[in-house]
């Protein structure tokens, strides 16, 4: 029996040293970089370096929404609730990383566009796929059994991924007001304002890569546990 | 037994079992009544306003509407444990849902169409020179509602606190459709009407990605 359940413990430390560390100069890098490195913007000031984080938060809560979508078909189709595991642990993480952005944005548009939030585009959609992950982590608590937990939230966790392409048209086209991409065509960017970018978004990747392999670990934790007081009950009976 | 015979099989069990109560459907237009009336407290419908805000208040009525008529659909199989016995029947699962969409698709569509008239009385809009493209947008954004809501449903029926949770789970899915065919509705009723084909479109591509994924995703949530 101890060697049973020694298998079904997620193996190795949760997280090494060296990851840490390597994280943690990233996000040092990115902070210096966005605060002192990047030319102070002409006609925004001091509050555009807010951009730097915000943006890399919104494109690595994509991310952490799309590995939503790849655990949970992954788990549908080998039912090895490791993929529901991850499920969770990205929808949890791409939650907090919206958060960031829901909250980053209306500081960012306070001075510069005279009002907290606006019913832009963006904000909008981006608003909806907060509530709409919100509505999924809810689901979870709201199911006992974790096989049907994990089918559940698999089917729901597709379904509301499939929506953010759709969310994101039907809003764009409906109305606009957010700042015209400043990347991609029209590349008004600094050279310097890119780079300091991509190194925040990559330090926001290395975070939520910890942070969703942290999360991982407990929610395969707290199977073990419910699994262990599950064979308890049963000895003693 | 095919996917189609066994969908329809599926379909005429549905309808036979509400057309006898007929409980599901009563329920729902007052509902919709009540909230139509309701929406006119909150500003003045004069014509003018009525044609830009009311396609918007009727969408919501409708969504609304089908986030609690949906309900049932699953959790009635459950008191005498019916599902288990659907599930047994030598055929397609798929057909289990498919069935259900289309009876909920007509159990809505029926809803929308007796209210049509009494929202253009009531907002003073005239719809008869519109009909036909009015239907149409109407039927189009249905399937989408049905279809995510019969999915939804099943989802919410093995949920604690489901009353509830339905509506959580279902209006932030269908904000693509209440955008899309509130636009095309307001489209048609505008002068001179103009109905844009870019949101029926939209609506179609809807209903085409999320009948896909019903029909690839969906048989899992019946099973035991």
């Amino acid at each position: 029996m101890g060697s049973d359940s020694q298998s079904r413990t997620p193996s190795g430390a949760v997280i090494s040293l060296s990851s840490v560390v390597v994280v943690f100069l990233l996000l040092a890098a990115g902070s210096y970089g966005a605060l002192i490195k990047a030319p102070t913007e002409a006609t925004m000031g001091l509050i555009q370096r807010i951009f730097y984080f915000h943006v890399s938060s919104a494109w690595t809560g994509f991310i952490a929404f799309f590995l939503v979508f790849i655990g949970s078909i992954a788990y549908l189709r080998t039912r090895s609730l490791k993929w529901d595991w991850l499920s969770v642990a990205s929808a949890e993480v791409g939650v907090a990383f919206f958060t960031v952005v829901l909250v980053t944005g209306p500081i960012w548009a306070k001075p510069v566009w005279g009002i907290w939030w606006t019913w832009d585009a963006r904000l909008t959609s981006s608003f909806l796929l907060w509530v709409l992950f919100v509505s999924y982590l809810l689901l979870r608590t709201l199911v006992d059994e974790p096989e049907r937990r994990a089918v559940v939230a698999a089917v729901f966790g597709i379904f509301a991924t499939m929506d953010i392409p759709l969310v994101y048209f039907s809003i764009w086209w409906f109305r606009t007001q957010h700042p015209q991409p400043v990347m991609g065509k029209g590349g008004s960017l600094d050279p310097t304002m890119w780079w300091v970018l991509i190194l925040c978004w990559c330090a926001t990747l290395g975070v939520m890569t910890l942070l969703i392999r942290v999360r991982y670990r407990l929610e395969g934790l707290r199977a073990e546990v419910d699994a262990l007081r599950l064979e308890a009950s049963r000895n003693a009976r | 037994m095919s996917l189609g015979h066994a969908t329809v099989a599926i379909l005429a069990k549905e309808l036979k079992t509400e057309f006898r109560s007929r409980e599901l459907l009563g329920t729902t237009i007052v509902f919709v009544l009540i909230v139509l009336v309701l929406f006119s407290f909150t500003f003045d419908p004069t014509s003018s306003e009525s044609r830009r805000f009311g396609p918007g208040l009727l969408w919501l009525a409708f969504l609304f509407a089908g986030s609690l008529m949906l309900q049932p659909s699953f959790l009635r199989e459950q008191t005498n444990d019916t599902l288990a016995a659907l599930r047994l029947a030598p055929i397609d699962p798929f057909s289990i849902l498919a069935g259900k969409m289309a009876a909920n698709f007509l159990f809505l569509l029926l809803v929308e169409l007796i209210l049509l008239p009494v929202f253009a009385v009531l907002y003073n809009i005239a719809i008869v020179p519109v009909l036909a493209p009015l239907v149409l947008v109407l039927a189009l954004g249905t399937i989408g509602l049905a279809t995510t809501g019969t999915v939804f449903s099943a989802v919410a029926a093995q949920a604690r606190l489901r009353e509830l949770l339905l509506p959580l789970l279902l209006l932030p899915v269908l904000a693509p459709v209440l955008i899309a065919s509130t636009e095309a509705t307001s489209g048609i009723l505008r002068d001179p009407s103009d109905l844009s084909p870019v949101w029926l479109t939209f609506l179609a591509a809807f209903d085409i990605i999320f009948l896909t994924a019903a029909w690839l995703f969906g048989e899992y949530l019946l099973e035991e």
